[in-house]
């Protein structure tokens, strides 16, 4: 069993992640849980592509006084600053979203995308 | 609404089926090929070259304070893949979180001063006086952060992070505060026409863009790395103004 998790609780609980943050995407009807959603989507992806580049009892890829040279083990560097990038620019996807959410706000008095009148057709 | 809910369910699982699907190809039938969760092999990948600080030589050896010259000289692997080996990526990176503050100014500007239509609380004295010390420490801590960022965990965009939470919380505390947009701007500008700046003086030195015209030193030191703590920080200062100026936006929205 404890196995099973360290396993899966990174690649599994990932996608797992990603996947509750998609149907809140879909299911939720206010915008701001829709941006909670996204946000969560955006965590996901993130811990996936960290935890595939874990190597086991690998350290982290700076060398210090303690680590002092380059042959022992560390965990890849490129995810990581993959990741670097990702959140920053799920930052600013969160802060344009909440930005039009303001607005849509003030024009409409509705969260509630099914009030909307503007996104009916 | 039930009905929409179980099919949004079913919907999200079998993405997920297909999702795991990925894992499981083998490295007979399919291409995809992922290692097993800690047991990714280093050996194999881009990453050794950028540990081994070399792009041509397969096994050089690198030694904490005293090897010299080294083509990345950062401790910090991730900075040297960040701001030297794959910059022009930050560049589009720094970028993009420059288009988000303008849009969400440009989203968010009006003509009219709004006057608010709710009470806002003041914040407690606890907090007020708190933010009196905190706050020179919390820029300090993120200038660190960021001059540091070839050495130690942390770099340009987390040092831009905790300098922006310092002006958050001088935000909350007084509710009347008011920054000087213009000013965050000049800052914001003048670091970004620095990271360009030092991208195309080496053009102009060495041939390509953004490459590493200065002596990158002994590793583990604070002057060493060459462009590489100029670039961050650049980086930190341009993060730091862009992030305050969202929170600013956002507040007075």
């Amino acid at each position: 069993m404890i196995s099973f998790l360290e396993e899966w609780s990174f690649f599994g609980g990932s996608i797992l992640l990603i996947l509750i943050g998609l149907y809140g995407v879909i299911t939720k009807r206010n915008l701001i849980k829709i941006l909670i959603g996204l946000s969560l989507m955006d965590t996901g992806v993130n811990v996936l592509l960290v935890s595939l580049g874990y190597v086991e009892n690998g350290n982290a890829p700076i060398l210090t006084s303690i680590i002092k040279n380059n042959s022992g083990a560390f965990v890849d560097p490129i995810p990581q600053a993959l990741v670097l990038t990702a959140i920053v620019i799920g930052v600013a996807i969160l802060a344009l979203g909440l930005a039009v959410t303001i607005k849509i706000y003030e024009k409409y008095g509705t969260l509630d995308i099914s009030k909307i009148r503007g996104l009916k057709w | 609404m039930r009905f929409r809910n179980i099919l949004a369910l079913v919907l999200v699982v079998i993405l997920g089926f297909f999702i795991l699907q990925a894992f499981n190809i083998s490295p007979e039938e399919g291409q995809l090929v992922i290692d097993e969760f800690g047991e990714a092999e280093i050996e194999n990948r881009t990453a050794k070259l950028y540990i081994n600080k070399s792009v041509n030589s397969s096994n050089q050896k690198v030694v904490y304070a005293e090897s010299k010259n080294l083509e990345s000289g950062s401790a910090n692997m991730v900075t040297s893949v960040i701001a030297n080996y794959r910059s022009l990526d930050t560049l589009g990176e720094v970028t993009v979180l420059f288009l988000a503050a303008t849009g969400l100014g440009a989203v968010l500007y009006s003509n009219k001063k709004k006057e608010r239509n709710f009470i806002v609380d003041e914040g407690s004295l606890i907090l007020k006086t708190g933010i009196k010390i905190l706050f020179p420490l919390l820029i300090l801590a993120g200038a660190y952060i960021f001059i540091h960022g070839h050495l130690t965990p942390g770099g340009g965009f987390q040092g831009g992070a905790v300098i922006a939470t310092a002006f958050l919380l001088k935000f909350l505390a007084d509710r009347e505060y008011e920054l000087a947009e213009h000013k965050l701007k000049i800052v914001e500008v003048i670091a970004g026409i620095s990271f360009v700046g030092l991208g195309l003086y080496g053009l102009y030195t060495d041939g390509s863009f953004l490459s590493n015209f200065l002596e990158t030193g002994t590793i583990g030191t604070l002057f060493s790395a060459g462009i590489i703590p100029l670039i961050y920080v650049s980086i930190g200062l341009k993060v730091g103004a862009e992030l305050t100026s969202i929170i600013s936006n956002l507040i007075e929205a």
